[in-house]
């Protein structure tokens, strides 16, 4: 029986030299990722150190002053209190719009329907995805707005209700796409005990999958709070994009046609105008460091409870 | 059969109350997106036209078509993708093939999904600090290179999930007869997650084609006279174009305006729909 | 009797579970070395060490010496050239979802080999080798995955053989298939063994004794008995143990 003749060494040693370098290329590109996330958060450290170090700048008054006056120079007020209330009042106008539906359509895609409508429903929602946050502003500017002042009596059509409502139909897709996920984690043996006890589907689902599932609910909300948070300019065109604060002492506590404005949309608007490196740049690349913390927050914080769950099944 | 009793019939209508409740929410998340699209198409229409694809913008963008914001799109997204492809797959290969379970793989994948949560303009200004400086100035390369990075994680999300799919005991075969591992992945797991990796980039190109914050400051403009001659030029997009007039000067005719919003619209979705119809092509002709 | 395996004080941890608890044996060429044993008692773990696929398993530590062909397979330079001296197959068929044809030209190709003509023929030799060349000569091109179960097993066998192993070892390869086709493959092994060393780990005594000459019978991680064929199936083993093992006392 012939043994397989052994390639010549010149060109074995030509195959492996090939094959570490591509194996070398592979772990480079594996901690691309570590990299590029170090250095978005050094480089935009960076440029808002200028702010961030300055003795001039006072803390409580970024945090807690409404005065964001970039313009004139010599008498510039940085205050983003304004735009902290803006992204956290239409996130959750968002969330209380998308958190319902969400959890429900998830519940529906993965326990009541069948396999035709679950397939379409699923496909609905991909392309709900799909559609372009610049498309879901001009539809906002457009039609929402319309809509809000001629059947809804806003004063203006560009406001926190606008904006929430579209920014929840963006984030649905994710909460959904998560949620379900979660439920479809949940051993099937749960659900046939439960059904062997007599339960209908809907105690099963309010008994049983909700409460097995309750991390990857949470997982699922977290991420759209942070897709909410991070949209751009979807809310730049349909909220208004003025410094305001909706929230009041009185009922009902929230002026949901009030017109705001976010973080984002703040740096969005402004960076064009602003001299690179002077205050008013820094002071936007502040914006964006304090962006990046909250997401990194609530993407660590998804992570534990998603991880949590996986501890839990191992 | 079973006589139903008071409890079980209570039971029996709070199914199906449920069950109501969950389609009328589905209907009620699904009924806008149809009026959604149903409006801009019926405003849009009247523009729609080869000469809206074809020609240049006239007299201040209030006539003639939207060529130069297309082309300037498709050049910010191939060259975008040419740039995080290789990186994202090769990154997902190491992730699922090469990384052990440690606590370094768990900060990497900590990064990936970090990196898919930076909100958009954020990547706008790492681009600004960034690229933009190193080239002195707002250009296409720039503006791809920011797209890049925030297309890089959602394709090494996808790489993964195509690679995991692919059998543990395929590999296990493979290196019981003599292969390397590198020999395993070329033959064997790429191949094999060639479908799942070509719908995931596919769909990358359209969400990569709508994005308009990250390329805002960093090479799309306004307007522009010329076509692009090279990378280190600016151009027009055409999410950029759809913000611009629907925001900036009044005198824009709304044709225009809704005709821009449903171009770049359909793009978006057909490139969606190909990817959708792709994936079921190649699930139906599976291999194993 | 020229010895191509030889295991010395082998033994091997998963961690704190013991799977191998200090065995030695040793395979001749042109024998067929049964390994018999209750599950779990350390058969699969065995099969692994003698290739180095242990190495996968991270959690594993492995003590003791393995020598394949007179070499320390841990000193060996290049581990891939070890596992193209053995051939592996497992209880449940794998098919590569490749062709028929690619499926067993796979090993030769890793190894560097390009010619068409020295690759088909020795596809063909090994499906003949492995008793299914006559069945899938006319759909060579056909997947390899849409075999049915002993069809694909018999092709494992066949890619086992493609590299021209010096060993081939066989874990429970009847699992997965029909009774005639293991009586096939049983011949084809006896075939074989003329050439190469073969060990065959079964968990059916009956098939150990048909083909075996020397067996290994293992318990509870350990090497209770080692010995040729009609003392371990005789009246007189050592061990009592092994005596009510081979006539199914437990077990």
């Amino acid at each position: 029986m012939p043994l397989i003749p052994k390639t010549d060494g010149g060109s074995i040693h030509w195959t492996l030299l090939r094959e570490k370098i591509i194996e070398i290329l592979i772990y480079i590109s594996g901690f691309s990722a570590i990299i590029f996330v170090f250095s978005i958060f050094a480089f935009i450290f960076k440029e808002a150190s200028g702010f961030v170090f300055s003795h001039e700048t006072d803390w409580s008054f970024f945090f807690f002053n409404a005065a964001w006056q970039p313009l004139p120079e010599e008498s510039a007020t940085y205050g983003a209190f304004s735009m902290i209330i803006g992204t956290i009042s239409v996130t959750l106008v968002a969330m209380l719009i998308a958190v319902p539906f969400g959890l429900g359509l998830a519940v529906l895609v993965s326990e009541f329907c069948s396999p035709k409508i679950k397939e379409t429903l699923k496909i609905v929602i991909e392309l709900l995805a799909a559609i372009p946050s610049v498309v879901w502003g001009f539809v906002g500017l457009k039609l929402m707005n319309y809509v809000l002042v001629n059947f809804f009596g806003a004063q203006v059509g560009s406001n926190l209700f606008n904006g929430g409502i579209v920014l929840a139909l963006m984030s649905l897709p994710i909460i959904v796409s998560i949620a379900e996920d979660a439920f479809k984690a949940v051993p099937d043996s749960y659900r046939e005990a439960a059904e062997a006890l007599g339960a209908t589907k809907w105690q099963v689902v309010y008994k049983v999958l909700f409460p097995a599932a309750k991390n990857g609910l949470l997982a699922a909300v977290l991420l759209g709070v942070g897709r909410a948070v991070g949209e751009t300019m979807a809310v730049l065109m349909c909220t208004g994009h003025n410094l305001n604060n909706p929230f009041s002492s009185e009922f009902p506590f929230l002026n949901i046609f009030d017109p705001i404005r976010t973080l984002t949309a703040s740096i969005a608007a402004e960076l064009g105008e602003a001299p690179r490196g002077s205050e008013h740049w820094q002071a936007l690349f502040a914006l964006g460091l304090l962006l990046f913390a909250i997401i990194f927050v609530i993407n660590l914080t998804a992570d534990l409870v998603v991880r949590g769950i996986k501890q839990e099944e191992s | 059969m079973f006589q139903e009793t008071p409890l079980i019939q209570k039971k029996n209508r709070q199914q199906t109350i449920a069950r109501t409740i969950f389609m009328i929410m589905a209907v009620l998340a699904i009924i806008p997106l149809i009026t959604i699209f149903i409006y801009l198409f019926y405003k849009g229409s009247p523009a729609l036209s080869w000469e809206f694809v074809s020609e240049f913008p006239r007299r201040r963008m209030t006539e003639g078509g939207i060529f130069p914001a297309i082309l300037g799109t498709f050049y910010m997204v191939a060259l975008s993708l040419i740039i995080a492809t290789p990186i994202g797959v090769l990154a997902a290969v190491y992730l699922n093939e090469y990384a052990g379970n440690n606590w370094f793989t768990r900060i990497v994948n900590l990064a990936v999904v970090n990196l898919a949560g930076v909100p958009s303009i954020v990547h706008a200004l790492f681009g600004l600090g960034t690229f933009v400086m190193f080239m002195n100035g707002p250009c296409l390369l720039a503006a791809s290179l920011t797209l890049a990075i925030m297309t890089l994680p959602v394709i090494i999300a996808s790489t993964k999930q195509a690679l995991e799919a692919v059998p543990m005991s395929f590999r296990e075969a493979s290196w019981n007869l003599g292969a390397s591992k590198w020999q395993t992945i070329r033959t064997l797991v790429l191949p094999n997650s060639f479908s799942g990796i070509l719908t995931g980039i596919i769909l990358q190109v359209s969400r990569a084609a709508g994005e308009t914050a990250p390329i805002m400051f960093t090479g799309a403009l306004y307007f522009r006279k010329q076509l692009p001659d090279s990378i280190f030029d600016q151009s027009m997009a055409l999410s950029m174009h759809l913000y611009t007039v629907a925001t900036q000067g009044s005198q824009i005719p709304e044709k225009i305006q809704f005709g821009t919003a449903i171009v770049l619209l359909g793009l978006v979705l057909i490139i969606n729909a190909a990817s959708i119809s792709l994936r079921v092509y190649f699930r139906s002709r599976k291999k194993w | 009797m020229q010895k191509t395996i030889e295991i010395e004080n082998l033994s091997v941890n998963y961690g704190k579970h013991n799977a191998i608890d200090d065995i030695s044996l040793f395979a001749c060429k042109g024998e067929i070395l049964g390994v018999i044993g209750p599950a779990n008692s350390g058969k699969t773990t065995f099969l692994k060490c003698i290739n180095r696929t242990i190495d996968f398993t991270s959690t594993s530590k492995v003590n003791g010496t393995v020598k394949v062909g007179g070499e320390n397979v841990r000193e060996m330079t290049s581990v891939h050239d070890l596992r193209r001296r053995i051939g592996m197959v497992f209880p449940l068929p794998v098919g590569l979802p490749l062709t028929i044809y690619d499926n067993v030209a796979y090993a030769p190709r890793m190894a560097g080999v390009r010619d068409k003509d020295e690759l088909d023929e020795l596809v063909e030799t090994c499906l003949k080798q492995s008793a299914l060349w006559d069945e899938v000569k006319d759909r060579l091109d056909s997947l390899g995955t849409k075999l049915s179960g002993g069809q694909q097993q018999r092709l494992t066998i066949a890619r086992a053989l493609s590299h021209r192993p010096e060993i081939l070892c066989l874990d429970e390869f009847s699992i997965a298939v029909d009774p005639v086709t293991t009586m096939r493959i049983e011949d084809v092994l006896v075939e074989l063994k003329k050439e190469i060393t073969i060990v065959l780990v079964t968990n059916l005594v009956q098939q150990a004794r048909r083909l075996s000459d020397r067996v290994a019978f293992m318990n509870q991680s350990k090497l209770v008995e080692f010995d040729e064929v009609d003392t371990i199936f005789g009246e007189n083993p050592k061990e009592k143990l092994t005596f009510d093992y081979v006539r199914g006392y437990f077990g």
